[in-house]
């Protein structure tokens, strides 16, 4: 099996999926000849065509709504934000047209799209190229969330995500485009959406993440093994709708939870995580819920942003904290 | 000259379409279409089932039967001409004010009447299915209109998608998004701003500083054409052209609607409190029923007899749907589980459950 990035993952399902289904499109700022600002969508516009891979004007708002009318017509579009902090036009589409016009029409119309963009902070990239306001669309009902942190779960999920029936945000963790690396089949086989993995099987703690921070929540999990703490470890991959049943499971064994994400603390989606652990699995509980987060801060530029993202050592101790707590 | 004789490069013109006057009589030959009287009638048929529908809903809302409701009182002719020239097969992406637009299309009454009384049942409706719902969020639907108009041209299908919105639309960028991916790619979208001079109580001065919006086409790089939306033949032959056009590779057309809002914006608006009583008065004198039955009377193409048994037509035609709209069985409460996503994911199937009083979630 081939080694590659987490973006030549993308890259390969994109292609696979274009060449498994014509109804699959492409479109978004500079997808076509430049292969979009990351290359996730390199060659494809020479292989399928600038009718499939399509340069939209630089409109996000449109990019997201011409999704929703392609998808309403069964075509299975795949729109391309060029960062997530470009995002924000969309969310009119997604919130009042993508996520409900199966509802709201009760079938007759559905929208099989997907909209990726760039997630998350730690590329010392310009303001606004860093968000990572993930919360904000597991909020909306009818909507799936995906975060993949690897490639092979890039490659699997995205796959998922344009076969699935509903609209889907794809969120890729833009600090580990490139640093990521893992082998990948291309076998044309999906992963399952709304199903979390676990990376790593503990009793003590359990640790639970998504996307690139996953990167720091491994590194956490083998610095406490070093200490004899048997951490668990919890890809979330898909916020909404989540796996609610893995992580009280989880927790059901260890006693014990950290919860890390970049984004945010205030209304954060750890806080959704602590409260259904309070409400389903507080008899359980041998310590209170920590979360290790990004702060109630507009993340800063190059300079500060490190200080702003969860470090192995803010996650270590917060474990520790949460193991030695009686 | 003052700019040193610098050369002009482009030049642009907009055109205004008009046959008939206010009181009845033709300003122009009559395009073809118009000597086909059962057209004619049928046209002034649907625009007379809109404003008795529209009464009778506005009744239905003020005794607590009914949400509030947007009614089309004046600007009849602009939803019907429209519909009036599209083929099923087209797809309509009609505003919340498009009632007109539906009913040409097969929408039934009682679907009508659903969706303003807080169903989504309505939305499942009986006209073409692959046709918009109501928008309610302003100018939204225009680039769903560019990515159906995408999905036309990719398959190579004739046919074309009808996006309408109101004058307070185009200020939004939606609606020119849309209209430039439209120009870009030549599309087969036909884009109509119904221009009923308010925006809620926001004139259309303070809405554009254009003296017409069909110019906002010419940004986009296709034709724009102001058309007397009073006049369903106008409309009608204006729509004709434009989906005509767009169905042969032309691409987009946009089609502004000038015509006059009579009515409160919905019922929850009282007009009153930004426009006087003389001024709707004075508009009265040029509304889209009135003038056509003056022409069809003058051509002996419409009766006394005829004007009414359509009136009892009517009468009953919306009676029966409101029976129908007021037996509708509720729906059970976790219906709102129902076509949330195409399986519902199995952890809201206890949030279900509990709505459905079967256990806690
Ligand atoms: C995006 C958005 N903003 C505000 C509203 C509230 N609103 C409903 S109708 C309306 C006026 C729209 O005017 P226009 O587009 O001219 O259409 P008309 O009602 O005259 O048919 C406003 C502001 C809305 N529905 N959507």
């Amino acid at each position: 099996m081939p080694e590659m990035t987490l973006v030549e993952a993308v890259n390969l399902a994109l292609a696979r999926a274009m060449e498994d289904d014509p109804d699959v499109v492409v479109l978004g700022e500079d997808v076509g000849i430049n292969g979009g600002v990351f290359r996730a969508t390199v060659g494809l516009q020479t292989r399928f065509g600038p009718e499939r891979v399509l340069d939209t004007p630089l409109a996000e708002l449109l990019i997201s709504g011409l999704c929703v009318g392609m998808a309403a017509q069964g075509l299975k579009p795949v729109g391309e934000i060029q960062f997530m902090g470009f995002l924000y036009p969309c969310i009119d589409q997604l919130v009042n047209h993508a996520s409900r016009i199966r509802n709201r029409t009760q079938g007759r119309l559905t929208c099989p799209m997907v909209l990726r963009t760039p997630h998350g902070a730690g590329i010392r990239a310009p303001e606004h190229h860093s968000e990572s306001t993930e919360a904000m669309l597991a909020h909306i009902p009818g909507l799936r969330v995906v975060i993949p942190s690897s490639p092979e779960r890039a490659y699997g999920l995205l796959l998922a995500a344009i076969r699935d029936p509903d609209p889907v945000v794809f969120l890729e963790p833009t600090r580990i485009y490139r640093a990521a690396k893992g082998e990948v089949e291309d076998n044309g086989e999906a992963l399952p959406l709304d199903v979390a993995f676990v990376l790593r099987q503990g009793r003590d703690v359990t640790l639970i993440s998504w996307g690139a921070m996953l990167k720091e929540t491994m590194a956490a999990a083998d610095a406490l093994a070093a200490e004899g703490v048997a951490a668990e470890v919890i890809d979330l991959a898909t916020l909404k709708p989540y796996d609610e049943a893995t992580v009280l499971g989880s927790v059901a064994k260890t006693g014990r939870c950290v919860i890390v994400h970049e984004a945010t603390r205030t209304g954060g989606f750890g806080a959704e995580i602590a409260a259904l652990i309070a409400e389903r699995g507080l008899t359980s509980l041998l310590a209170p819920v920590a979360r290790v987060t990004g702060y109630d801060a507009i993340i800063p530029m190059a300079r500060l942003e490190q200080h702003m993202m969860p470090s192995v050592d803010r996650i270590v101790t917060a474990a520790r904290q949460v193991c030695q707590f009686s | 000259m003052a700019d040193g004789g610098l050369p002009v490069v482009a030049r642009f013109e907009v055109r205004h379409r008009n046959y008939l006057a206010p009181d009845g009589s033709i300003n122009r030959p009559l395009p073809a279409f118009a000597s086909d009287a059962d057209l004619l009638t049928a046209l002034y048929r649907a625009m007379m089932l809109l404003r008795n529908f529209d009464r009778k809903a506005v009744a239905l809302q003020r005794t607590g039967r009914l949400g509030t409701y947007a009614v089309s009182l004046g600007q009849e002719a602009v939803s019907v001409g429209i519909a009036s020239a599209m083929r099923a097969e087209d797809v309509l992406l009609p505003s919340y004010r498009d009632n007109g637009a539906l009913i040409w299309r097969g929408v039934k009454l009682e679907e009508i009447l659903l969706f303003w009384g807080g169903d989504e049942r309505g939305n499942h409706f009986s006209g073409p299915v692959e046709d918009f719902p109501f928008c309610v969020p302003v100018g939204s639907q225009a680039p769903h209109a560019a990515g159906v108009a995408y999905a036309f041209k990719l398959r190579k299908q004739p046919r074309v998608a009808v996006c309408m919105f109101g004058d307070g639309a185009t200020s939004k960028g939606d609606v020119y998004e849309a209209m430039n991916f439209a120009g870009v790619h030549k599309l087969p979208v036909v884009f109509v701003a119904t221009n009923n001079q308010w925006a809620i109580s926001v004139p259309l001065r303070l809405q554009t500083g254009c003296e017409t919006l069909a110019q906002k086409a010419i940004a986009a790089g296709f034709i724009g054409e102001q058309v007397d939306g009073s006049d369903v033949v106008a409309m009608r032959a204006a729509a004709e052209d434009a989906i005509a056009a767009a169905r042969d590779g032309q691409g987009p057309r946009f089609i502004e609607a000038v015509t006059y809002r009579l009515g409160d914006h919905t019922t929850s608006d009282d007009a009153l409190r930004y426009r006087s009583a003389e001024e709707v008065q004075a508009r009265w004198k040029e509304e889209p029923i009135a003038r056509l039955r003056s022409y069809l009377v003058g051509q002996k193409m419409w009766s006394k007899a005829q004007e009414e048994r359509l009136a009892a037509e009517c009468h009953d035609h919306v009676e029966a749907a409101v029976e129908r709209y007021l037996a509708t069985e509720p729906r059970r409460p976790e219906s709102m589980f129902e076509h949330l996503y195409a399986d519902l994911p199995r952890v809201y199937a206890a949030q279900r459950r509990k709505l459905a009083g079967e256990g806690d979630a």
